[in-house]
C-alpha cells in the first residue's frame, strides 16, 4: 500500500494533466462546430480564429468547454472517451466483429508470439553455437552486436511484400519481422548468460573432469537464466513493435492496421484506444515472462 | 600559570539507540571521555563495541539520542559545518574519475578555497604522506597502502585540527601497515593534530597511541582508559619493550573483562 | 548450377579459413578479431551474389548486391536528402531534446523521494510499451515534416534514458555521501562532484540504447505520413513500385547510420568514464 500510493498519485497526476489539455487541444474545432451550430463564439471571425491562441480561445469562450470533452473526432480525446471506446469495442462487441479491439489484438498477438518462440528460440540456440565454437563467437557475435545498434525494423514493409509476391501472407510475415526483432537480443543476453560462471566455478567442474555437456547443463544453463529472462522480457516487447509495424502495409487487420486506418480517417478515439490496447497486451506479456522469471528463480534458489 | 585547556572533544552520559527491525540496539551506553589537543587516541575493541559509532557520533554523521558532546566547544554538528575535522575511512575512497592531486584539490574546491592556494597545499600535504611526484596519476594506479596515504592527505589537505580515523589501515597487510603507523606519527609529531584513531589491533593501538579507550559490546561502552607512559619518540622496536608488553597486556586484559562470559 | 557449387565452396574454403584463423595462434590480436567477422560478412555476400544470380531470383524478390551497390551509388542526391530530413532533422533534434528532458527530469525526480517513488515504476513500465504506436497521434498534431518525426522520437527515448539516469543517481556507496558530509557540502556540490561523475556509466547507457530507438522512431514515424522525402518515406513508396534495390539502398543508409551514431557516442563514453574499471584496458 506504501509503494502504491505514490504510484496512484503520479498517475492521478498525469490525467488531470491531460483532462487540463483537452479543452486547449480540440477548442478550435469545437468552436467553429458550436459556431455552424448557431452559437456566438469570440472571435466572430474564421480568420481571426486561425491566429487566436489556444489558450485565449479558451478563456474567451469557457462555455464551449464541455462541448471539447465530446468531439466526435478530437485532436485529443478525453480519458473517459478512450475509455468508452475500449470498452465498446472489447466487451461489448462480439469478437468475431470486424470492429472489436478483441479481434485485432487477437491477430498482433498471435503473430507476436510466433514470432517471439522462433526468434527466441533460435536465438538460445545460435547462443548455445556461439558459446561452444570460437569461429562462430569471433564471426557473428560482432554482427549480433552491431545489429543493435541499426534500425532493423527498416526491413519490415519490404518483407510483408516480397513474401506476399511468393505467396505467403497472413500471420506469417508478420511472424518473421517478430522473430528476427526478438532474435538478436536473445542472442547477446543468453551469450552473456551462458559466459557467466565465474572462473573458479568452472574450475571446480574441471577437477572433476566433467564434459562439456555436463558443464552446459549443470552449470552454465542454469546461470545463463538471469541473463535469459531479462533478455526475453526486451525480446517480447521488441516483437510487440515488430507485428504492428508488420501490420502497417497489409488489410488483414490487428493492432497496428488500426492505427493507421484511424490515421487515415481522423478517427482519433479509434488510435487512442489501439494504443492502449497494445500498450496493455505488451505489459500483460512482459508480467507474464516475469512471473515465470520469478517462479523458475525461485526454483532455482535464485531469487 | 593559565588555566587547564578545555578540551577538544569532550563527552558525557553519551547514549545511542539504533531502531532495528529487531528492535532497539544500544549501540553506545553512557559514554564519557575527554581528549585533549594534541592526544593521539585509539579506539579498541570486539565488533559491535561502538567504536566507530561513538567516532562517527564525533564528525556529526550519527546523532545521539543522550547526553552530551561538544567538539572545539560547538555541537558535533556545527564542528562539521566549520570544517573542524579531517575523516579517514576505512577504504580509501578516492574518486576514480580524479587524479591523486585532484582528489586531495576535493574538499578545498567545496569549501571555497583559491586556485593556488589549493595548488600550494597539495603540494605540501603530498610531501607529508611521502607521495611528492605522484599527483598526477589516477588512484587505480596505485597501490593500497598508496592510496590510503592519498586519502589522508585529503583529511589534511585543509588544516583541521582534529582528524578522526576509522581502522584507516585495516585492510593492508602487515608490513604496509608498520610503515605507515610509523609515518602517522611522524606526522603527528610534525603537525601536532589532535587524532582519533578505530583500530582492532592490539599492537597498532598502543604503537601509536597517548590514550588508549577500551571499549566492550552489548550495550557498547567503555570498560577501561588507559594513559601510554610510553615516549613521544618512538622507533618500531620499542615494541619490543617491557613497558610495551605491558600495556598491551592491560589493553588485552581490558578486552576480555568487557567481553564478559561470551567468550 | 555454377553459380551454387561456387557459392557452396567459397562457402566452405572461406568457413575453413575462418575456423584455422579463429583457433591459431593469433587469434586474440586485434587485426585478426577484426578480420573474422569481415570476412564472415564477406562470404554471406558472395554467397547471397552467386545465389541469386543462380537461381535467377527476380529483383523485385531480391536483388543482389552489386545492383544494391550500384543504385547506392547511384542515387546518393536522393539518399542524401532522405538521410538528411530523417536522420539530421527528425533523429537527432528528437534525440536531444528527449535526452535533456529525460535528464533534467531525472534530477528532478531524484531530489524528490515521493516522486521517485511514483513516477519511477510509471516510467519503467512505459519504456516496455510499443510506444512507436504514439506516431500516428503525433504526426496528426505536428504535421507531415520532421517536426512529427522528432516528437515521436523525443518520446521513445524518454523513459528509457531517465531510467538510467536515475539509476546512476542513485549509485554512490554510504562511504563516498558520508565522505562529502564531513566537508559539509551542499546539494549542488554533492550533484556535481560526486553523483553526476558515479552516474556517468549510467548515463551513457542510456544515451547508447537511445541512438537507435531515435532512428526507429524516425522512420516507422514516417510510415504514417510524410513529406516526399525520408527514409522511411522512400522505403515505404520504394515497397509500393517494387523498386527493392532503392529500399536496400535506404536500409544501408539507416545501418551506417545507426552503427556511427551508436559509435560516436561509445567513443564519447570512453573519453568521459575512462576511469570506470569497464573502459581500463
Amino acid at each position: 500500500m506504501r509503494k502504491l500510493a505514490p504510484i496512484l498519485m503520479v498517475i492521478a497526476a498525469l490525467l488531470a494533466l491531460w483532462y487540463a489539455a483537452v479543452p486547449v487541444m480540440n477548442i478550435k474545432e469545437t468552436v467553429t462546430q458550436l459556431e455552424r451550430g448557431g452559437a456566438q463564439v469570440v472571435p466572430s471571425s474564421a480568420q481571426e480564429r486561425r491566429d487566436a491562441g489556444h489558450f485565449g480561445l479558451v478563456a474567451k469562450n469557457s462555455f464551449a468547454i464541455p462541448a471539447t470533452y465530446a468531439q466526435e473526432r478530437p485532436r485529443l480525446p478525453a480519458p473517459h472517451q478512450v475509455a468508452a471506446e475500449l470498452w465498446d469495442s472489447t466487451i461489448a462487441k462480439k469478437i468475431t466483429s470486424k470492429r472489436s479491439l478483441v479481434y485485432h489484438g487477437w491477430i498482433t498477438l498471435s503473430a507476436t508470439l510466433m514470432g517471439f518462440a522462433i526468434g527466441a528460440g533460435l536465438g538460445i540456440l545460435l547462443a548455445v553455437g556461439i558459446v561452444h565454437s570460437k569461429v562462430m563467437d569471433k564471426s557473428v557475435m560482432p554482427w549480433a552486436i552491431v545489429s543493435q545498434t541499426i534500425p532493423i525494423i527498416a526491413l519490415a514493409p519490404m518483407i510483408v511484400v516480397v513474401l506476399y509476391s511468393i505467396g505467403l501472407q497472413g500471420l506469417f510475415p508478420k511472424a518473421v519481422i517478430s522473430a528476427y526483432l526478438s532474435f538478436f537480443p536473445v542472442v547477446v543476453g543468453m551469450v552473456k548468460g551462458l559466459r557467466s560462471p565465474e572462473r573458479a566455478q568452472l574450475d571446480l567442474l574441471k577437477t572433476y573432469n566433467a564434459s562439456a555437456s555436463q558443464g552446459f547443463w549443470k552449470l552454465r544453463l542454469p546461470a545463463s537464466m538471469p541473463y535469459l529472462f531479462a533478455s526475453l522480457k526486451i525480446a517480447i516487447a521488441a516483437a510487440m513493435v515488430g507485428a504492428i509495424v508488420g501490420e502497417l502495409p497489409v488489410q488483414g487487420g490487428g493492432l497496428g492496421n488500426r492505427m493507421l486506418t484511424g490515421s487515415y480517417y481522423g478517427q482519433t478515439i479509434q488510435i487512442w484506444s489501439a494504443l492502449f490496447a497494445a500498450a496493455i497486451l505488451a505489459a500483460s506479456l512482459v508480467a507474464l515472462i516475469s512471473a515465470i522469471q520469478r517462479g523458475t528463480l525461485k526454483r532455482m534458489g535464485l531469487a | 600559570m593559565a588555566a587547564p585547556p578545555s578540551p577538544v572533544i569532550s563527552a558525557n552520559a553519551l547514549d545511542l539507540t539504533f531502531q532495528t527491525g529487531d528492535g532497539p540496539v544500544q549501540a553506545l551506553k553512557d559514554v564519557a571521555l575527554e581528549i585533549d589537543k594534541g592526544d593521539f587516541v585509539s579506539f579498541i575493541g570486539p565488533s559491535g563495541c561502538g567504536k566507530t559509532t561513538f567516532l562517527r557520533c564525533i564528525a556529526g554523521l550519527e546523532q545521539p539520542t543522550g547526553g552530551t558532546l561538544s567538539v572545539n566547544g560547538m555541537t558535533p554538528d556545527a564542528a562539521r559545518r566549520a570544517r573542524a575535522y579531517g575523516y579517514v575511512f576505512q577504504a580509501a575512497g578516492l574518486y576514480p574519475w580524479r587524479t591523486i592531486a585532484k582528489n586531495i584539490t576535493l574538499p578545498l574546491e567545496i569549501m571555497g578555497y583559491t586556485k593556488s592556494d589549493q595548488a600550494a597545499r597539495v603540494e605540501r600535504v603530498l610531501e607529508l604522506v611521502e607521495l611528492s611526484g605522484f599527483g598526477g596519476k589516477y588512484p587505480w594506479q596505485l597501490s593500497g597502502g598508496m592510496q590510503q596515504r592519498a586519502s589522508i592527505a585529503r583529511a589534511l589537505a585543509f588544516d583541521a585540527d582534529i582528524l578522526l580515523m576509522d581502522e584507516p589501515f585495516g585492510a593492508l597487510d602487515e608490513i604496509v601497515r608498520d610503515h605507515l603507523n610509523e609515518q602517522l606519527l611522524a606526522l603527528w609529531a610534525r603537525t601536532e593534530k589532535t587524532i582519533c584513531f578505530v583500530t582492532h589491533s592490539i599492537p597498532e593501538a598502543v604503537y601509536l597511541s597517548t590514550k588508549i579507550v577500551v571499549m566492550s559490546p552489548r550495550p557498547g561502552r567503555i570498560s577501561d582508559v588507559i594513559e601510554s607512559p610510553l615516549p613521544k619518540d618512538r622507533p618500531l622496536d620499542i615494541r619490543d619493550s617491557a613497558e610495551f608488553i605491558d600495556i598491551a597486556h592491560r589493553v588485552r586484559d581490558g578486552l576480555r573483562a568487557g567481553h564478559g562470559d561470551d567468550v | 548450377m555454377i553459380y551454387l557449387v561456387a557459392a557452396l565452396a567459397i562457402w566452405l574454403a572461406l568457413w575453413a579459413l575462418n575456423t584455422k584463423l579463429a583457433n591459431g595462434r593469433k587469434a586474440d590480436t586485434r587485426a585478426v578479431s577484426l578480420a573474422i567477422p569481415l570476412i564472415f560478412g564477406a562470404t554471406l555476400l558472395i554467397i547471397w551474389e552467386l545465389i541469386v544470380r543462380g537461381l535467377n531470383v527476380p529483383l523485385v524478390i531480391l536483388p543482389p548486391p552489386s545492383v544494391i551497390a550500384q543504385t547506392f551509388a547511384s542515387e546518393t542526391a536522393i539518399l542524401w536528402a532522405d538521410f538528411v530530413q530523417t536522420f539530421i532533422k527528425g533523429a537527432l533534434t528528437g534525440y536531444a531534446l528527449g535526452c535533456a528532458a529525460a535528464f533534467l527530469t531525472a534530477i528532478l525526480v531524484d531530489r524528490y523521494a515521493l516522486l521517485k517513488a511514483g513516477l519511477l515504476p510509471v516510467g519503467n513500465f512505459m519504456a516496455a510499451l510499443p510506444i512507436v504506436g504514439t506516431a500516428p497521434i503525433l504526426v496528426m498534431w505536428f504535421g507531415f515534416d520532421w517536426h512529427s518525426k522528432a516528437a515521436v522520437v523525443v518520446v521513445m527515448v524518454f523513459f528509457p534514458m531517465l531510467i538510467n539516469t536515475v539509476a546512476g543517481l542513485s549509485e554512490t556507496t554510504a562511504m563516498q555521501r558520508d565522505l562529502m558530509r564531513t566537508y559539509g557540502a551542499s546539494y549542488t556540490q554533492t550533484l556535481a562532484k560526486l553523483r553526476l561523475p558515479v552516474a556517468m556509466p549510467f548515463i551513457f547507457n542510456g544515451l547508447k540504447i537511445s541512438t537507435t530507438l531515435a532512428l526507429v522512431g524516425a522512420i516507422v514515424a514516417e510510415f504514417f505520413g510524410s513529406p516526399t522525402l525520408g527514409m522511411g518515406f522512400r522505403i515505404s513508396t520504394s515497397v509500393g513500385q517494387l523498386a527493392l534495390d532503392m529500399v536496400w539502398a535506404e536500409i544501408v543508409v539507416a545501418a551506417l547510420a545507426g552503427s556511427a551514431f551508436y559509435g560516436i557516442i561509445a567513443a564519447i563514453e570512453k573519453g568521459v568514464t575512462f576511469w570506470h574499471p569497464s573502459q581500463r584496458t
